[in-house]
């Protein structure tokens, strides 16, 4: 049945994972992410799965890795401070190829920064913040009704591909409340990781089949021992000091998500059309943004905005092709300038503005529209 | 009906943020769009806090409130920050205890008893929030008694409707004597 309620961002999200499938939670409460540990604790035992308070953020990134090696959907939520204890174990998690969803809910940093206010300065943690090169898939909601229904495709793409994802939120949506119709008999697309169906290749966790991207998975501690390791392996699962393997290994991590960006990548573009100047954002910005396209609009200025949804891997080529037919970008983000930096390498022939925010309040329509008018 | 910007400050701890959650929960209940948010410092409690909620019959895009059309402040610390920031058309209610700040533009002020009503009238002080609830819908004529009452009570713990409806009531009739 269709029902409109009223809903917190960081609620959302937990509603949205537990509509995919998601049915354990490991975490370390932190501020403005608190609320998603709180709804997970008071909605898992609802639907049969199980949620802990570890003692800390590396831990709990770990039993989320544990959890879903043993088949269970899993995810945790955090923000910078905890972001940053994570990253160790993401990236065991990249290693591995073990699916799961890393919520966090951006506040502004370094360390521990300005606890209850707004940022997106983790824009090139999401990317970089585990060592070594790997991919990684980050996902920005712009509303409460998106932390819910991305939520889903998060946990589908982390299965898909088998890849740790970031849900990168910030506190602007988190903290949000609005209303949100959910449909609890709606059909939706649930993906579910491939498992092995051949008993002969069970012994080789990490095999990977002829037209797939990654290994089909077993599930740790069922019909027969299989090793899983942070070390560079081979199919066996077992470490390896081979070039060549390692090589293999890298390159395929890499290219699984790099191969996939068309079914990956998701943007919006609004008002581009005819657009003469384009505002590049995403997650909460957006807001900010919508209401400032809308103003100029009324007035007949020819400005429209473009909004990565999937911020990890970046929508080059749409906004490349952007790009060619528009005269001014406008990056707008709560930062000193991380997208910025994106935009910058993929645009060649336009005027690039920028509107960032670093002390802790949110970008205002007049602060977007001021940008964009100094721009033309 | 035109767009309300609608801003409760106070201190942590008054429940500012819940009454804002429950003008967005009634808002729901009307079937309107709306956006409600917050802004603390780290103190659980006794930090200047800010809670807005936005009602619109149309898409809410930027969520916080830019101009406010309403304004309540309970403490002096709240109203000299954001009753002097307030434009000439914003609606201002406060509490009675309080002094009217320097450099005030708005015309409309309603000051009213709120924290006085919560304690002695209905009996507790933590129930000022709801009493300004009350009041607030009645001058912002928002939602009906009865959709206010059913978000109020989607939002408080169990057991504790008789005292959050004396508070609704008390809080109404403040605002109907002005």
């Amino acid at each position: 049945m269709k029902n409109k309620v009223l809903m917190q961002g960081n609620e959302a999200v937990v509603e949205g994972a537990i509509k995919a499938g998601m049915r354990f939670f490991a975490g370390y409460p932190i501020t403005p992410s608190t609320e998603v540990a709180e709804h997970s604790a008071l909605r898992l035992p609802q639907v049969g799965g199980h949620f802990i308070q570890m003692e800390d953020e590396i831990a709990s990134m770990a039993a989320v890795i544990g959890a879903s090696a043993v088949g269970t959907k899993s995810m945790t939520a955090t923000s910078g401070p905890g972001f940053s204890l994570k990253q160790e174990n993401i990236g065991y998690a990249c290693i591995t190829e073990i699916p799961c969803l890393i919520v966090d809910v951006q506040r502004s940093g370094p360390s521990t920064g300005l606890p209850t206010s707004p940022s997106q300065g983790d824009v090139m943690q999401a990317r970089w913040g585990t060592h070594g090169d790997h991919s990684i898939i980050a996902i920005a909601p712009s509303s409460v009704a998106e932390c819910y229904h991305l939520a889903i495709r998060a946990f589908n793409l982390a299965e898909k591909y088998r890849t740790p994802v970031i849900f990168l939120m910030d506190e602007i949506v988190g903290h949000l409340r609005e209303g949100i119709e959910i449909d609890d008999e709606a059909e939706v697309e649930i993906i579910e990781r491939k498992m092995k169906q051949r008993p002969d290749t069970l012994h080789l966790p990490y095999h990977v089949c002829d037209g797939d991207d990654v290994p089909r998975f077993h599930l740790t501690g069922y019909d027969i021992r299989y090793n899983i390791t942070g070390l560079v392996h081979g199919a066996d699962g077992f470490p390896s000091n081979s070039n060549e393997v390692a090589d293999k290994l890298i390159t395929r991590l890499m290219k699984k998500i790099e191969n996939n960006v068309d079914d990956i990548v998701e943007v919006e573009e609004k008002y581009c059309e005819d657009a003469d100047t384009v505002i590049v954002c995403y997650g909460g910005t957006a807001r900010s943004v919508m209401s400032a396209v809308e103003e100029l609009r009324a007035k007949g200025e020819k400005v429209g905005y473009f909004r990565p949804i999937t911020v990890w891997p970046f929508p080059e080529k749409q906004l490349k092709k952007l790009s060619e037919r528009v005269k001014n970008i406008v990056v707008a983000e709560h930062n000193y300038g991380q997208i910025l930096l994106e935009v910058q390498r993929i645009v060649k022939d336009c005027k690039i503005g920028f509107v960032g925010k670093v002390d802790g309040t949110v970008i205002t329509p007049s602060e977007i529209i001021k940008a964009v008018e100094e721009v033309k | 009906m035109a767009k309300m910007e609608i801003r409760l400050a106070g201190s942590g701890g008054q429940g500012v943020i819940l009454a804002t959650i429950i003008l967005a929960e009634a808002a729901i209940i009307a079937g309107k769009n709306t956006a409600q948010s917050q802004s603390y410092g780290p103190e659980a409690r006794g930090g200047m806090c800010k809670a807005e909620v936005i009602v619109s019959d149309e898409q809410i895009g930027f969520t916080k409130v830019t101009k406010p059309t309403f304004l309540l402040a309970l403490t002096q610390a709240s109203f000299d920050k954001f009753g002097s920031a307030a434009g000439e058309d914003c609606v201002i209610m406060a509490d009675s205890s309080l002094n009217v700040p320097d450099n005030f533009k708005s015309k409309k002020i309603y000051l009213l008893p709120i924290l006085e009503t919560a304690k002695v009238e209905v009996g507790k002080a933590f129930t000022a929030n709801i009493v300004a609830v009350a009041a607030i819908n009645r001058v912002l004529n928002l939602v009906s008694f009865d959709a206010l009452e059913k978000a109020v009570f989607m939002h408080i713990p169990k057991g504790t409707e008789e005292i959050n409806r004396k508070a609704l009531l008390a809080g109404d009739k403040l605002a109907q004597n002005i």
